[in-house]
C-alpha cells in the first residue's frame, strides 16, 4: 500500500501554492511515497513518553527592549517589488477575504 | 609561492607587514577566478570593481593606522545564501534571480568589519537543499579533484572555490552537513559551529532550527581565524548564544590530544561505507591513539534515526520558511496578466521559480505538518531529536569528542544520484546528528580513497567548538608530516584559461 | 447574496437558546513592533514603517519585544488568568498577500495566559464571562482594493499593499462559550466588549480604538433549540468594529440563524461579514477545502518562561481596575446604580475624576460632564473625551461659580466659548464680559424696580408665599441679562419684602 495517494499529493500542492502539472504530480507522488516510507522509520523508536525537542539549544526568554530603530526607506522597501503603485506593493486581485 | 596558494593566516601576516597590499591579493584571486572558474563554476557572481573597491578601503584603513584584525585584506568567497547589499543574493534559486537585498547579513557585516574582501557569491544547491550543487538553478559546480564529480553541497561553490585556490577562505551554512560534506569531498577543512554560535540573521533560511553558518579553509587554523571573525552573539538572532566565542584560534594553534578521550561512533561504520573511506577513518583513529588520545568505541543507538528525523524536520521548517517567496514583494512573478488572481500568480510563480528538490521538500514538509499527520511524522521526529540529544549527552560523559567518517563515500559522479533523492540523502548520514542537537563539528582531510579525498568528522559538545579545532589541528599536523604537505597538494592542477 | 428569511427576535429567543463566543484582537501600544524596531504610529505614509523583518525579507529574523510581553501579561492578570510557566510561539501557515511571510507568528496550543474571567453587568445582573486563553501574535499589512465599483475586495482589478501595520503586536483574547444569556445575549456581548475595552485602557497598554482597528471583535454565534443539550453549528462574524456593532451583529445572527433553522435549513460553519449600513451579516466565500494551518513551534524564537518574580512585579504594577474603581467612585460620589451606569456609559468616569482632582465638587463635576457637555458632544457627534475642553477647565469654571463670579447660565456660555476655541475659561469670561453682577447697589436698584413692576407678586411674598419670589428672581435675571447672582438676588428680594 502506498503511503500517500495521488489525491493527497494534489491537495498538498494546493496547500503549498504550487501549480503543478499532472506529469509533475505523478512523478512527485511516486517520489514522496518512497521518501515517506523511508522517513516513517522515526515511528519505530519514539515512545509516547519522550518529550519533543523543537529547538537545538534550550534557550528561553530572549527579548529586546521596546526601542524604535531606523526603518528602510520606501524606495528600499519597494526596490525588489515586481510591481508598485502609490508607494505600495501592487499585487493581483485577491480572491478571498482571508485565504 | 604565488599568492593564491597561500593560506589566510599567512596572507594576513604579509598584509600586516606591508609586504603585499589587499588590492594585490584581491587581484591575484580575481585573476585565478577568471582563469579557472569557467571549469569549476564555483561563483554565481563576481564583480571585480566592487571587490577591488573593498580591497582599496582595507589598504586605506591600514594606511590610516587603524587597528585591523588578522584577516584584514584577505579575500573570501561568500555563499550566496548570505544577504549582501552590494551583490545580488539568490540562494541558488531562480525565484530570487537578480534580487538585491537592502540589508547585509550579520556575517556579511562582520566580514566587512574584519576587513575581509568579498570576491563574490558562491554557487549552492537551491535554498541549501542538496549535497551536490546539482540543485542550483545556475549550473553545477565541479569538484577540482575531478571535474566530472560533485563538490558536495549545499555549500559546493564555497568548497570548490577554496579547493581550486580561487579563495583562501569561504563561508558556508550547514543544516544537515552542508559545510562538512563538501569540505570532506574536496579535501579541505569545514566547520559547523555550535548552533547559535554564529548568527543566522541575513541567512536565507532553509531549516531555522538547524541552519548554522561556518567557515571553509585549507587549514584548521585558517578556519579558526574566520570562525572567530564572524561568530559571537547577535541581538538580531533570538537563537544566538549570548556567550563568548570559544577559544578556537588558540585551540588550533595548540594542537594537542594527549590524554584526550576520543569516542568512535559504532553506528557509523559497516555497510554502505566505501572501503577506502573506512580504511582512512581507521588510520586516522590509530593516528589519534599514537598521539596520546584514549580511544574507545561508543554506541549512539539513535543516530541511525537522525536521517529520517532530519528529512521530516528540515522539510517541515522549509515548507514554512519558503512560503514568503510568493511573487508579491520581491523576486520572480509569473503569469500576472491582469486577469489572474494573487492565488494563481503565487502558485504559477512558485511552480516555475522553485526547482524539483525544493518542491519535493516543500510538499514533504507540508505533508508532515498537516493535520492528521503531524503527530506521526513531525511530532515523532521531534521525539527522535530528544533521543539523539540523550545519546550525545551519554557519550560525552565518557569521551571528550566523537569521531566518524564525515560522509560514507567520496565525491560521486555528477548525475549519479540526481533523480534518486533517498540515495542522495545518504550523503548526510553521519553529519546530521550534530545538526539536530546543535553540537559543534569539523571535517578535516584524512587521506584519499581511489584518488579522492576522505573527511574525518570530529564532534564536540555544545559550545565545545575549541575541541574540534584542537583535535582537527592535531590530526592535520600529523598527517601533513606524514604526507609532506597538505592533502590538497595531491590534487591535479587545473588548466588555467588565458 | 441570497435573501434570507429572518425570524423576529423575540420569537427566535422563545424557540432557541444562543451560545456566544467572542475573540477579540487588541493592538498593543508599544513604541516598536512585535518583532522588530519599526515604529507603530497609526496613519503614517504607506511603507514608511517597515524593515527587513516586518517585510519578511529573506534572511530576516524576529526578536520579541519585551514590552509587548509585559503588556499581554498585564492583560492576562487583569483578566484573572494564570500566566503559564513555559510556552512557545507557533507559526500559523497560510498564504495571504498582506502577510509578508505567509505565516503569522502566533501561539497555538501553548498560550501565555489561560483560564481567566471577566464579570460584566447587564440590567443589574452579573454575568461571568470565562476567558479560555489570551495569546500573543502579530498583525498583518493592509490592502487597498483598486478598480471595480465598490472599492471592496470582490470585483477589484488589483490591490495595493501597505505593510506599516504588519508586525504590530496583537493580543488575542478568546472567551469560553457564553451560555444561558437568553434574550440578553446581544447586550452581554456588548457589555463584555465594553468592559474589556475599559479594562485594557485602564492598563495603559493599548488605546483600544475600535474605529482605528486597534480593537477588533470576531463574534461566534450558534443556536440550539430550547431544552436541547447539544450546541448548534456556529458562524464566525469577523471584524465587528464598534461596540454597537457587536450587539447588532449578535442580534442579527440570532435572527438569521433562527430563520434558517425554522425553515428547515442548516447552519453552515463559515466566516461572515458584518455590514454597518444594513446591520446584517453576509457569508464570506465558502471554502473549497477546510483550512489547515499546519501550526508548529516557531524555530526562530526561543520559548518564553516568564519568571514568577516578573509576573508578580507586573501584578503589583497593575493600576486600579475599572470594576474596583467603579465601586470606589460610587461610594465616594454617592451615586445610585443607575447614576453610576450613566456615568460609565457616557465614558465620563475619567473626566469627572480628573475634574474632581482639580478641586471641583463631585456632584458639580458630574453635572457639567453628564448634562451640558454630554449634550454638546452628542450634537457634534463626538465622544465626550474628544470635546476640546479639559477637566482642568471644567474645574476652573466650577471654581468661579463657587466664588460667586459666575452662575450656571453664565457658565454654560463659558463652556460654549471654550468649545468654540475662544480660549481658556478666564479668557472667555474676559472677552465676553461674562461676570455676575456683584455690585450690590446696582443689583439693589434693579430689584427695587422689579418689585415696583410686579407689585401683585411682591404682595404675595409679603403675605408669606415665599415660593412666589422665584418669579421676581427670574425678572431680575432677565433684567440683568443673566449676569446677576441669582442666589444673592433672592436673598435681597426676601429681605426687602420682609420675608426672610
Amino acid at each position: 500500500m502506498s503511503a500517500i495517494t495521488r489525491d493527497e499529493v494534489s491537495h498538498l500542492a494546493r496547500l503549498s501554492r504550487l501549480a503543478l502539472g499532472d506529469d509533475e504530480l505523478d512523478h512527485l507522488a511516486a517520489q514522496l511515497d518512497q521518501i515517506i516510507s523511508a522517513v516513517a522509520r522515526v515511528q519505530e523508536v519514539a515512545a509516547q513518553d519522550i518529550p519533543p525537542t523543537s529547538h537545538a539549544l534550550p534557550l528561553t526568554n530572549v527579548y529586546r527592549p521596546d526601542e524604535v530603530r531606523p526603518c528602510l526607506t520606501p524606495e528600499q522597501a519597494l526596490s525588489g517589488a515586481p510591481a508598485a503603485e502609490e508607494q505600495r506593493f501592487r499585487v493581483p486581485r485577491i480572491l478571498d477575504e482571508e485565504a | 609561492m604565488e599568492l593564491v596558494r597561500k593560506g589566510a593566516a599567512e596572507l594576513g601576516e604579509l598584509l600586516a607587514a606591508g609586504e603585499v597590499s589587499a588590492v594585490e591579493v584581491a587581484e591575484a584571486h580575481l585573476d585565478r577566478i577568471a582563469a579557472v572558474d569557467g571549469q569549476v563554476n564555483a561563483f554565481l557572481h563576481v564583480d571585480r570593481d566592487t571587490t577591488l573597491a573593498q580591497a582599496r578601503k582595507v589598504d586605506e584603513r591600514r594606511a590610516a593606522g587603524e587597528e585591523l584584525g588578522p584577516l584584514a585584506g584577505v579575500p573570501i568567497a561568500h555563499k550566496d545564501v548570505f544577504t549582501t547589499t552590494d551583490m545580488p543574493t539568490t540562494a541558488g534559486s531562480k525565484i530570487l534571480e537578480g534580487w538585491r537585498p537592502p540589508y547585509d547579513a550579520t556575517v556579511t557585516a562582520r566580514l566587512r568589519q574584519a576587513g575581509l574582501v568579498i570576491l563574490g557569491k558562491t554557487n549552492m544547491d537551491e535554498f541549501a537543499m542538496g549535497s551536490s550543487t546539482e540543485n542550483s538553478a545556475y549550473g553545477i559546480s565541479k569538484n577540482p579533484w575531478d571535474l566530472e564529480r560533485i563538490p558536495g553541497g549545499s555549500s559546493g561553490g564555497s568548497s570548490a572555490a577554496v579547493a581550486a585556490y580561487e579563495a583562501p577562505l569561504s563561508t558556508g551554512t550547514d543544516t544537515g552537513g552542508s559545510i562538512r560534506q563538501p569540505a570532506a569531498v574536496t579535501g579541505i577543512v569545514g566547520v559547523k559551529p555550535t548552533y547559535g554560535g554564529s548568527s543566522r540573521y541575513g541567512v536565507i533560511a532553509f531549516a531555522s532550527s538547524l541552519d548554522t553558518p561556518g567557515p571553509f579553509a585549507r587549514s584548521v587554523l585558517d578556519a579558526a581565524l574566520l570562525h572567530e571573525a564572524f561568530s559571537g552573539h547577535d541581538p538580531m538572532d533570538s537563537t544566538s548564544v549570548d556567550e563568548a566565542v570559544p577559544p578556537v584560534v588558540e585551540a588550533a594553534r595548540h594542537a594537542d590530544v594527549d590524554g584526550l578521550r576520543v569516542g568512535v561512533v559504532k553506528e557509523f561504520a559497516g555497510e554502505g561505507y566505501e572501503a577506502g573511506v573506512s580504511a582512512r577513518f581507521t588510520e586516522a583513529v590509530e593516528l589519534l591513539e599514537s598521539l596520546g588520545a584514549k580511544v574507545v568505541e561508543v554506541s549512539c543507538p539513535h543516530f541511525t534515526y537522525a536521517l529520517p528525523a532530519y528529512y521530516l524536520i528540515a522539510p517541515s521548517e522549509c515548507s514554512s520558511n519558503l512560503a514568503r517567496f510568493d511573487a508579491m514583494r520581491y523576486g520572480l512573478r509569473v503569469g500576472d496578466d491582469g486577469t489572474r488572481s494573487a492565488e494563481e500568480v503565487m502558485a504559477l510563480t512558485r511552480a516555475e521559480g522553485f526547482g524539483p528538490e525544493v518542491k519535493r521538500r516543500i510538499m514533504l514538509g507540508t505533508y508532515a505538518l498537516s493535520s492528521g499527520y503531524y503527530d506521526a511524522y513531525y511530532g515523532k521526529a521531534q521525539q527522535v531529536r530528544t533521543l539523539i540529544k540523550r545519546d550525545f549527552e551519554a557519550a560525552f560523559e565518557q569521551v571528550d569528542v566523537l569521531v566518524s567518517p564525515t560522509t560514507p563515500t567520496t565525491a560521486f559522479p555528477i548525475g549519479e544520484r540526481a533523480d534518486d533523492p533517498v540515495a542522495m540523502y545518504l550523503a548526510d548520514l553521519c553529519t546530521i546528528p550534530a545538526n539536530l542537537t546543535g553540537n559543534a563539528a569539523i571535517s578535516v582531510p584524512c587521506g584519499l580513497s581511489d584518488g579522492l579525498p576522505v573527511g574525518l568528522q570530529i564532534m564536540a559538545p555544545v559550545l565545545g567548538d575549541d575541541r574540534v579545532y584542537r583535535v582537527g589541528a592535531a590530526v592535520e599536523r600529523a598527517l601533513e608530516d606524514r604526507w609532506g604537505g597538505p592533502l590538497l597538494a595531491k590534487a591535479p592542477e587545473l588548466a588555467e584559461a588565458k | 447574496m441570497t435573501t434570507e428569511t429572518l425570524m423576529d427576535y423575540d420569537e427566535a429567543l422563545a424557540k432557541y437558546e444562543p451560545v456566544l463566543g467572542i475573540e477579540t484582537h487588541i493592538e498593543l501600544g508599544t513604541a516598536s513592533k512585535m518583532f522588530c524596531g519599526c515604529p507603530t504610529e497609526f496613519g503614517a505614509e504607506p511603507n514608511t514603517q517597515v524593515c527587513p523583518v516586518c517585510l519578511g525579507l529573506p534572511g530576516s529574523l524576529p526578536v520579541t519585544n519585551r514590552a509587548a510581553i509585559e503588556g499581554i501579561i498585564k492583560i492576562g492578570l487583569a483578566l484573572n488568568c494564570e500566566i503559564v510557566e513555559w510556552c512557545r510561539f507557533a507559526r500559523k501557515n497560510y498564504f495571504y498577500p498582506d502577510m509578508p511571510k505567509n505565516f503569522q507568528i502566533s501561539q497555538y496550543d501553548e498560550p501565555l495566559c489561560v483560564d481567566g474571567y471577566l464579570d460584566v453587568e447587564v440590567d443589574g445582573e452579573t454575568y461571568r464571562i470565562e476567558i479560555e486563553r489570551v495569546h500573543m501574535e502579530e498583525d498583518t499589512g493592509k490592502s487597498l482594493h483598486v478598480g471595480g465599483s465598490t472599492g471592496r475586495i470582490h470585483g477589484a482589478d488589483y490591490s495595493l499593499v501597505d505593510y506599516n501595520r504588519a508586525g504590530i503586536p496583537l493580543v488575542e483574547i478568546v472567551t469560553r462559550p457564553i451560555v444561558a444569556t437568553g434574550d440578553k445575549a446581544p447586550l452581554v456581548a456588548r457589555a463584555y466588549a465594553t468592559e474589556l475595552r475599559e479594562l485594557v485602557r485602564s492598563l495603559g497598554v493599548s488605546d483600544v480604538r475600535m474605529e482605528q482597528g486597534s480593537m477588533r471583535c470576531d463574534v461566534n454565534v450558534s443556536l440550539m433549540p430550547r431544552g436541547a443539550r447539544e450546541w448548534g453549528t456556529r458562524t464566525e462574524t469577523k471584524n465587528v468594529n464598534s461596540l454597537r456593532s457587536v450587539e447588532r451583529a449578535v442580534r442579527s445572527e440570532i435572527e438569521r440563524q433562527a430563520g434558517v433553522l425554522a425553515g428547515g435549513g442548516r447552519i453552515v460553519q463559515e466566516t461572515r461579514h458584518f455590514h454597518e449600513d444594513t446591520g446584517r451579516t453576509t457569508s464570506g466565500r465558502s471554502k473549497e477545502e477546510a483550512q489547515d494551518y499546519r501550526y508548529f513551534p516557531e524555530p526562530d524564537l526561543v520559548p518564553m518562561a516568564p519568571s514568577r518574580e516578573w509576573v508578580e512585579e507586573l501584578r503589583a504594577s497593575l493600576p486600579e481596575l475599572p470594576a474596583a474603581r467603579r465601586r470606589r467612585i460610587q461610594a465616594e460620589w454617592n451615586l445610585s446604580d443607575l447614576e453610576l451606569r450613566d456615568v460609565v456609559n457616557a465614558g465620563a468616569v475619567d473626566l469627572i475624576e480628573a475634574t474632581v482632582a482639580q478641586g471641583a465638587d463631585p456632584a458639580a463635576a458630574r453635572k457639567w460632564w453628564m448634562n451640558e457637555l454630554s449634550r454638546r458632544a452628542t450634537e457634534q457627534g463626538v465622544e465626550l473625551a474628544d470635546l476640546p475642553i479639559t477637566p482642568e477647565q471644567v474645574a476652573r469654571v466650577q471654581a468661579m461659580i463657587t466664588a460667586g463670579e459666575l452662575n450656571d447660565k453664565l457658565a454654560r456660555k463659558v463652556f460654549e466659548g471654550v468649545l468654540a476655541g475662544e480660549g481658556t475659561p478666564d479668557e472667555v469670561v474676559a472677552k465676553r464680559g461674562l461676570k455676575v453682577v456683584s455690585d450690590e447697589g446696582e443689583l439693589s436698584s434693579v430689584i427695587d424696580q422689579v418689585i415696583a413692576d410686579n407689585a401683585d407678586v411682591a404682595d404675595k411674598v409679603r403675605a408669606g408665599k415665599v415660593a412666589a419670589a422665584g418669579a421676581l428672581v427670574g425678572a431680575v435675571m432677565k433684567a440683568t441679562r443673566g449676569q446677576a447672582d441669582a442666589g444673592r438676588a433672592r436673598e435681597l428680594i426676601l429681605e426687602k419684602l420682609g420675608a426672610s
